[in-house]
């Protein structure tokens, strides 16, 4: 481990209970989801976190608990480290607290994670759809959600796919 | 047509209407200005000066639908932009032609996912299909010299059934 | 098909002020057909009468399901998407997802294979850029900046074509090197690129850097403090025109960046001006670098030897056994990746491109996730331009150099 990153872990370790594992000298640190703004708060203040890199989910589908990890990727300027923050949520409505007061840019990547994973920002100040249609059904990045493949047009099924598309000319 | 008329001080040439009418849809073809993806920078490269498609009278890209002839619908076409592909579509005047430029336009292309239109033949009918991922500039200039011969072949009493 | 409704002002009542309530300000729709949107990106913005009130971005008119696709394919198949993603910079993708995957299966990349990437990501970033300039000028009504720069630009596509045999999705960069080694006529290709480029540099700024037209149009416009850029986490030219001196080749330095002696340019003032001045500096500087690395660039294999990982050369296939037992399994089932997660991020002319990729020690990604820099970079939009016309709002638009396969993925 880096060792500018040792007393962070130790800190979030102490302040927050959390685990910690490493890979490649990447460093995670698992959160729970009702401290997740504290953590984040305190990495942002005192360890100067400035930069929110990227703000994702992964879906361990059929795996229930937890289904989901949230993932903080955090970058920071000064020290020119990085450190990853994840937040276990359970399958069944899953809910984390919104980090958009913390980082502005979770705004606009947790209407993402809304709209693609389904995942529900408590106290989010504009939760809508951001990339799918507003009419959309389901969250399209979920594993439980079909990748929606069509069939390439061969004889056998020349005239289904052809129904399909009402406006081919000749 | 034209060129008789430099040939000599003839003053009159003689010609159906239709070759008439054909010559000069060709001859002004305007596209609408009207990227989404990758295409779209091909598109633009085939307007820029290597390929420069103003040799064929189109270098006036229009960006409003009501004053374009031909639709380029270069790149693939998302489920929340196929309403709004149609509703350009239905306010471009008659008479209107549609190039599906590159694969995701013409079948899908690599993304065959929830997200994208298998095909914009399924939103608009297109009149030419322009092969490539993405096609080349000389790719979209045939395919929209391809259109032209399309136009010339049109027959008035056609025109006037539809 | 879904059908196109009216919207009423009472679905964004909370993103609009009171006086858009009463009628008193107006509610204009700019894209998702419009020539200065740069692609399908719809602003609702709010008038009082030039000048803008609120303005509220619409993305997802281009959202293609580009992760999803990922995590249906193996490792070495998913790359093709990623070319797609953001269109103007397709080798800077492949090495960003290239990148995670070598982190991920820990493969070695050989150094004359380092080297072709960066002279190739770096011409990327300078054709990247010519696009950003030729389109940005044509908002401003500088047409014969579009022209200039596409001519240059079809050079480099040149220089693709050459090695790859592919204009724009080149594919070129695999896991564990390139896909194959360059023809002999590439050094002399980029050599000409190289001799010829500065000139034509200076040809644009004298059309633009001290011209008052484009100066009245551009400095003051759309000032970006450092404190909300970090907030919004913009990254890139943007954040380096605002005061900030962050550049991942200069910070976290990979594929040998820190060989290479360039400079990182930075302005302090954060308007539209700087984040042109950035730019401009930055041809110069990635030229440099390529020539540098072109000087450089050391013989030997363009792959690594790992096996499980990198296919064998064609010519091993005929008289090697085991090179046809390896070609077959890797292009038939892939390589398994330990159940992990990397992330790797690279400097992309836009900003901090980053991979999340997962593994679940399977030949498919559990996860890839890319962290696209124009995401950020556009959610800082509504900050910046309250208060300015709508012309303006034009300018900083392109000042942002968005490329909407890269926000909606």
């Amino acid at each position: 481990m880096d060792k500018k990153l040792e007393p962070i872990v130790k800190t979030m370790q102490e302040k927050f209970s959390a685990a910690h594992e490493e890979f490649r000298g990447e460093v995670h640190v698992f959160v729970n989801p009702e401290q997740i703004v504290d953590a984040l708060t305190v990495l942002r203040d005192e360890y100067k976190f400035e930069l929110l890199s990227a703000l994702t989910a992964v879906d361990y589908y059929p795996q229930t608990s937890p289904r989901f990890h949230v993932v903080y990727q955090l970058t920071s300027l000064a020290n020119n480290v990085s450190v990853q923050v994840r937040v276990p949520v359970d399958g069944d409505s899953p809910k984390v607290p919104t980090a958009a007061r913390v980082y502005a840019t979770a705004n606009w990547r947790e209407r993402e994670l809304l709209d693609m994973f389904g995942i529900e920002f408590e106290g989010h100040p504009d939760p809508r759809r951001i990339l799918m249609p507003e009419e959309t059904e389901g969250h399209p990045l979920r594993k439980d959600f079909p990748l929606g493949y069509e069939e390439p047009q061969f004889t056998f099924n020349f005239e289904e796919i052809d129904l399909r598309k009402p406006y081919v000319k000749e | 047509m034209g060129v008789e008329q430099k040939l000599g001080n003839m003053g009159v040439v003689t010609t159906t209407l239709e070759n008439m009418v054909n010559w000069s849809r060709t001859n002004a073809m305007w596209p609408m200005l009207f990227g989404l993806a990758c295409c779209a920078i091909e598109m633009m490269s085939a307007q820029a000066p290597h390929y420069d498609m103003s040799r064929f009278g189109m270098e006036l890209m229009r960006a409003s639908p009501r004053q374009s002839d031909l639709m380029i619908v270069a790149g693939r076409v998302s489920k929340k932009m196929g309403p709004v592909l149609r509703r350009l579509y239905d306010q471009m005047p008659e008479p209107k032609w549609v190039i599906a430029m590159g694969d995701c336009a013409s079948c899908g292309g690599v993304f065959n996912n929830y997200a994208i239109y298998q095909g914009v033949d399924e939103v608009v009918p297109v009149d030419v299909y322009v092969a490539g991922c993405p096609p080349r500039p000389e790719a979209l200039i045939h395919g929209v010299l391809t259109v032209h011969e399309k136009v010339k072949a049109q027959k008035l009493k056609d025109l006037a059934k539809s | 098909m879904a059908q196109l409704e009216e919207v009423g002002v009472e679905k964004y009542k909370h993103l609009v002020s009171e006086r858009a309530l009463t009628g008193e300000t107006m509610l204009l729709n700019m894209g998702p057909q419009h020539p200065s949107t740069h692609g399908v990106l719809r602003l609702l913005l709010e008038l009082d009468g030039e000048i803008v009130v609120n303005c509220i971005p619409d993305v997802g008119f281009l959202h293609t399901g580009i992760e999803k696709n990922m995590e249906a394919k193996t490792y070495q198949k998913a790359e093709v998407m990623t070319d797609r993603l953001d269109y103007m910079n397709p080798i800077g993708n492949n090495l960003a997802y290239v990148m995670a995957v070598e982190k991920l299966v820990d493969v070695d990349v050989p150094p004359r294979a380092q080297a072709l990437r960066v002279i190739l990501t770096e011409l990327q970033r300078i054709a990247s850029h010519l696009v950003w300039l030729g389109t940005s000028g044509l908002d401003l009504a500088a047409m014969s900046m579009f022209l200039y720069c596409f001519r240059e630009r079809e050079q480099i596509l040149d220089i693709f074509e050459l090695v790859s045999g592919q204009r724009m999705m080149t594919t070129y960069i695999r896991p564990g090197g390139v896909w194959r080694d360059v023809p002999v006529e590439f050094e002399n290709a980029v050599r000409d690129f190289i001799k010829i480029f500065p000139k034509r540099v200076d040809e644009y700024e004298s059309l633009l850097t001290k011209n008052p037209l484009f100066i009245d149009r551009t400095v003051g416009i759309g000032i970006l403090s450092r404190e909300v850029a970090l907030s919004h986490g913009v990254t890139g030219p943007m954040l380096r025109a605002s005061g900030v001196d962050w550049d991942l080749r200069k910070a976290r330095p990979y594929m040998g960046y820190e060989q290479y002696d360039f400079n990182v340019p930075v302005r302090p003032e954060g308007d539209t001006y700087a984040r042109y001045l950035v730019r401009v500096r930055e041809l110069r500087e990635s030229l440099k670098i390529v020539e540098q690395a072109l000087n450089r660039l050391p013989m030997g294999p363009v792959r690594s030897e790992n096996r499980k990982i990198v296919p064998p050369p064609r010519s091993e296939i005929g008289v090697s056994m085991e090179a046809l037992i390896h070609h077959f399994k890797l292009w038939t089932e892939g390589f398994p990746a330990p159940k992990a997660s990397v992330y790797s991020a690279v400097e992309s002319p836009r900003g901090e491109l980053g991979v999340l990729l997962e593994g679940d020690g399977g030949p498919k990604p559990v996860r890839v996730h890319m962290r696209t820099p124009s995401f950020d970079n556009l959610s800082v939009l509504p900050e910046i331009v309250k208060g300015h016309l709508v012309a303006d709002l034009v300018a900083v638009l392109a000042s942002t150099d968005i490329v909407l396969g890269d926000i909606d993925r």
